[in-house]
Formats: structure tokens, C-alpha cells, sequence
């Protein structure tokens, strides 16, 4: 379906990311945020409600970011389209609440404006070091989904893609922005209403009797939804749960709940593939980045192509599920990968369990508060490519 | 490829980042260029050093910040002392002159050029607008963007209102820069 006009700020703006992010919210759809504001975030729950009275829905600041996190999954039963925005200090909070999420199945977007960590670190000043936390800092086996934005208008784009495929797929959908592209200013296009596809929930179309609120099929794990009010049983919770959702703490449950909560995710991985090649073919050497650090490397690709190696640039708009195939098949003609990360070695794991050994992988780490000098990645390239 | 970075600075409340972004609004809305803006973003209060990098481009603008940058707009001597090392060789730079006293810092080649962007507020009824002097001084000395594109940008962030005031002073800073990059 078509995007609702009302949340559609058409035009050419000269705006930053967070700004840009919360524009994306408001033209997918979202109405409800319950947020604890919290640097470098704060502009996207500002404009939100400041926005939000005029598009019509609600935000309320809350008490804290457990409060928040939980707030947000009560608008969804309600059925409405929800966002949680942090950043480090706050995920850490939320990671509960996140577990919730996967395991009721509950559509959200969760936004991370990444800061240097641990702990309150460093507010006002950039970092990509929450990307294992997403991914394993709520207890249990789970599965989430991860875009990283490199540019304001990626912050918008990349939104309403995170909000379509949160309910897709029934799950936490993470925007991982950091600093830079938060406060970063630049054109940012909002086509009109009718160019914005927007997914709608999966309501069920079954009558009350019928309806199981977590029956799937082998073809379609993703179960159908109903709002909480219109007549239907519905009974939503964290433990271990069976097709009506009912508490059913046996071994044959857990293990068919569990195992549908990451296939759902897992066997569709190739369709999540998301990813810009840019001279990966005949490469001798492939830099793999995400967000800002991105458009750092290029910086250092550019001198190094200028030198005459042959150098590919693979950068993940989809961070996870991570793009295991594709490297693996990248890794039959290359070198060696190169991955620079505003953290201290996180998604170069990823890249080296996926090549087992295979090539080379070198880690460009950096312990965040700035971005890389691209002569750091460059160095590594050049040694890479020897 | 032509790519120009900025770097404009000056004191909290001065309007440094306003000047920054209407400086690249006007390149990225109202000229098709590219332009991308980072600001100092720190727990800086009011009447503390502030500061704003702009690259305008022809191309697509990969690494954000300016190291060295082509030019300067300086509104304080803190912004001066601060940045005037990194300029690039032939550089300009492009002052408040009862703000900024220019030094033998400056690198041999850059070309520095002054404006009584204050004083000229004072006359139009209200300081404030030193900031939109300064873009349009910017404008008319270097020639990067058009008068209309900077006049659309201005009117585009200013409060409702002010209009016609800051048209005033964006005029006043343009005309006086049209003529120093003649004469100078």
C-alpha cells in the first residue's frame, strides 16, 4: 500500500540524519513513540513530538529506557506502527525488552544513534560498537534484522525499509545510524505519498473462532496479527508460548517456537542480502564497511585505485542477517578483505567466519570519538594487496 | 571534479551554524551541487568557541570533514587562531574585521579579506544578522553560489518575519564582497 499523506513531508530538504530519520518514521506510518531522549538521538524524538500532534498520534517521554521499550510494544498490540530510539548507554537498558519483542513477535523499529562506549563514553561523539550487542545482548537464541545508513538520505530511505520489513517479518528491526550520520546535514529528497510503498500488518482475515495468534504454516512462518479490542482471544507473553499463545513450558514448544523465531529469519537470508558492490568483479582486494566508515573507505579506495590496485568496495545497507553466501563466493576470487570499523574488530568476525581461513581478512579497527583517516585504510589495503 | 571545503567559525550565538547551513543549502537545494555540513557537536554553551565544515561539490561528497579547507569565515579571534594553520596553500580567508585582527599566521599565498560585518548589522537595526552579512559576503567574494540561490536559501531559514531584514543585510554583506573581490 501507499503511504498516508499525512506523515509525508514532500519536497527537498537540507536537513541532518536524525531529522531525516524521524521523516522516515513519520512516512511509514509510525504514530506512536515512547522515547527517553538520549545524545546523539535527541533531534529524532524532538521533531517527533513536535511533528506528531499535527500527523496525528502520540508521543509520551518516559520514565526511563525500560519504560520506553516496553511502552512502545503495548502501541503495537494496540495496532499501531511503533519506533524506539537510544543509543548505547539506553540499548544497554532496553536489551530485556528487545528479547520481548522477538520472542511475542511484535513489529518495531529500533534506532541506535551509535556513541562511543562502553558505559556513557563519549555522548556528542561517534562509533559503529553496538553491532554484536543487537545481535546477542538479549538473552537466548533470537534473530533481528540491521540496516546502517551512511547519508541523511539513507536515514530516511533506509527507515521506511526497517518499518516495512519489521512487519514482514515480525520482528525488532534495527537502524543503525552512529554520530556522524545523525548531525551530518545534507539534501534529503521525500517523494510524494503515492511513490512510498509502505507494508501493511499482517492482519489476519480469519474469524475470531478460528483464529490461533501464532499458528503458522511451513511455507509462512511469520504468524498473523490482530489489534488488541477487535474480538479476538489474544494473550501475548514471554515465555515459552504454543500456537494460541498460552504458556507451554515443554521441550517440544521451546523447540518449535525457537526454531521458527530464527528461520523465519534465517532461511530468508538471501532475500535480506542487501549491499553496494562497487569494482568487486576481478578485485584483488574487497574493503567490506558499513555507515559512515563507508564513505570513509571510498576516500581510501579512490587513492589506492589511483595507484593501480585493484580494489572492490562491498558495503552492507543490511548488516544482519549478515551476507554469508555472498562473501564466501567473493572470497573464491580475492585476496583479502579489509574491514574497517568504527569499533574495536565486530563485523570483521562475521567476515572472517565467513571465509574460514580461506583468504586473508585484516581488521581496520578504531576505538571511536572520530572516524578513520582514510590513510589508515589505505595502509591496509596496500598491505592486503602485496 | 570541483570540490570546495569551508570551515566557518566563530563564537556560540553568532549564528556560525546557521551561516553553514544556509551557505550549503543554498549549493545542495538551490544550485544542484552537493553539499554536506558537520558541525562541532559538543556540550559547548553559549559565547564558547563554535564551528562549521562545509564541502560543496560537483560529485558525490564521500569523506565528511574538512582538514584543510580552501576557505574561512571567521567571526572570532579564538576561530582564527584556531583554524588559520590549516588552510590550504592559496587559500582565503574572509573575516569580521572588528572581530579578527589577520597576523603573520597567515600562510604565504592565502589572500585574507575583511568586512565591518558588525558595524554594518548595527546600522540595519540588529547585530543578529552579522551571520547573513557573512554569507552574503562569502557569496560576492568568492562567486561559488548565485545571488538568487543564497537569496532563496536565507529566506528559506530565517523566522517568519525577518524577511526583509535579513534580505537587507544579505545584500549589504554580498555587494560589499562583489566589490572587495574586485579591488583586492
Amino acid at each position: 500500500m501507499k503511504a498516508d499523506p499525512k506523515g509525508v513531508l514532500t519536497g527537498v530538504h537540507f536537513i541532518d540524519g536524525d531529522h531525516a530519520a524521524c521523516e522516515g518514521a513519520l512516512a511509514a506510518g509510525c504514530r506512536f513513540v515512547a522515547g527517553y531522549p538520549i545524545t546523539p538521538s535527541t533531534e529524532i524524538v524532538e521533531r517527533f513530538a513536535a511533528r506528531i500532534p499535527k500527523v496525528g498520534g502520540v508521543f509520551i517521554q518516559m520514565e526511563d529506557e525500560l519504560a520506553a521499550s516496553i511502552a512502545i510494544q503495548g502501541g503495537v498490540w494496540a495496532g499501531h506502527k511503533v519506533m524506539n530510539v537510544t543509543s548505547g548507554p539506553g540499548l544497554s537498558l532496553m536489551m530485556e525488552h528487545l528479547g520481548y519483542a522477538c520472542m511475542t513477535e511484535t513489529p518495531s523499529v529500533w534506532v541506535d544513534v551509535q556513541r562511543g562506549g562502553p558505559s556513557t563514553g563519549l555522548p556528542t561523539l561517534p562509533a559503529q560498537a553496538d553491532m554484536m550487542q543487537i545481535k546477542w545482548g538479549s538473552h537466548g537464541d533470537y534473530e533481528i534484522i540491521a540496516l546502517s545508513p551512511n547519508s541523511p538520505q539513507e536515514c530516511f530511505d533506509l527507515m521506511i525499509k526497517a518499518f516495512n520489513l519489521s512487519e514482514e517479518y515480525r520482528c525488532p528491526v534495527f537502524l543503525m545510524m552512529d554520530e556522524v550520520v545523525g548531525h551530518m546535514t545534507e539534501r534529503v529528497e521525500i517523494p510524494a505519498a503515492d511513490q512510498i510503498e509502505v507494508t501493511e500488518r499482517k492482519w489476519t482475515k480469519k474469524k475470531p473462532k478460528d483464529y490461533k495468534a501464532y499458528e503458522t504454516t511451513p511455507e509462512d512462518l511469520v504468524p498473523e496479527m490482530i489489534k488488541a479490542g477487535d474480538g479476538y482471544r489474544v494473550h501475548v507473553t514471554g515465555l515459552t508460548h504454543d500456537e494460541r499463545g498460552y504458556p507451554k513450558m515443554d521441550v517440544p514448544t521451546q523447540a518449535q517456537l525457537v526454531t521458527r523465531l530464527l528461520d523465519k529469519i534465517r532461511k530468508n537470508a538471501d532475500k535480506l542480502v542487501d549491499v553496494r558492490m562497487d569494482g568487486c568483479e576481478g578485485a584483488d582486494v574487497i574493503v567490506v564497511s558499513f555507515g559512515i566508515t563507508s564513505r570513509v573507505a571510498t576516500a581510501a579506495i579512490e587513492t589506492a585505485r589511483a595507484q593501480g590496485l585493484k580494489v572492490g568496495h562491498l558495503r552492507l545497507i543490511i548488516c544482519w542477517p549478515f551476507p554469508v553466501k555472498l562473501i564466501q563466493d567473493l572470497a573464491k576470487t580475492v585476496k583479502a578483505f579489509v574491514v574497517p570499523e568504527l569499533n574495536m574488530g565486530q563485523m570483521v568476525l562475521e567476515v572472517r567466519k565467513a571465509v574460514e581461513g580461506k583468504v586473508k581478512v585484516i581488521s581496520v579497527p578504531h576505538p571511536g570519538g572520530t572516524v578513520h583517516e582514510p590513510e589508515t585504510i589505505l595502509e591496509q589495503i596496500v598491505e592486503a594487496a602485496r | 571534479m570541483t570540490k570546495t571545503q569551508i570551515r566557518v567559525g566563530g563564537l556560540g550565538g553568532q549564528g556560525v551554524i546557521l551561516n553553514a547551513s544556509i551557505i550549503g543549502k543554498a549549493a545542495s537545494i538551490f544550485e544542484g551541487k552537493h553539499a554536506t555540513l558537520i558541525q562541532a557537536f559538543g556540550p559547548e554553551a553559549r559565547g564558547s568557541a563554535c564551528s562549521a565544515q562545509v564541502t560543496i561539490s560537483t560529485e558525490d561528497i564521500g569523506y565528511p570533514y574538512v582538514k584543510n579547507p580552501d576557505v574561512l569565515v571567521l567571526m572570532s579571534q579564538d576561530a582564527y587562531n584556531q583554524f588559520v594553520p590549516s588552510l590550504k596553500p592559496g587559500g582565503l580567508v574572509l573575516y569580521e574585521e572588528e572581530l579578527v585582527t589577520v597576523d603573520g599566521r597567515l600562510p604565504a599565498g592565502a589572500k585574507a579579506i575583511g568586512i565591518p560585518a558588525t558595524r554594518f548589522a548595527e546600522e540595519l537595526g540588529r547585530r543578529l544578522v552579522l551571520n547573513i552579512i557573512m554569507v552574503g559576503f562569502f557569496a560576492g567574494v568568492t562567486g561559488l553560489l548565485s545571488y538568487e540561490a543564497v537569496e532563496k536559501a536565507v529566506r528559506d531559514s530565517v523566522p517568519k518575519g525577518t524577511e526583509d531584514l535579513n534580505m537587507r543585510a544579505l545584500k549589504k554583506g554580498y555587494e560589499f564582497g562583489r566589490t572587495a573581490a574586485e579591488t583586492k
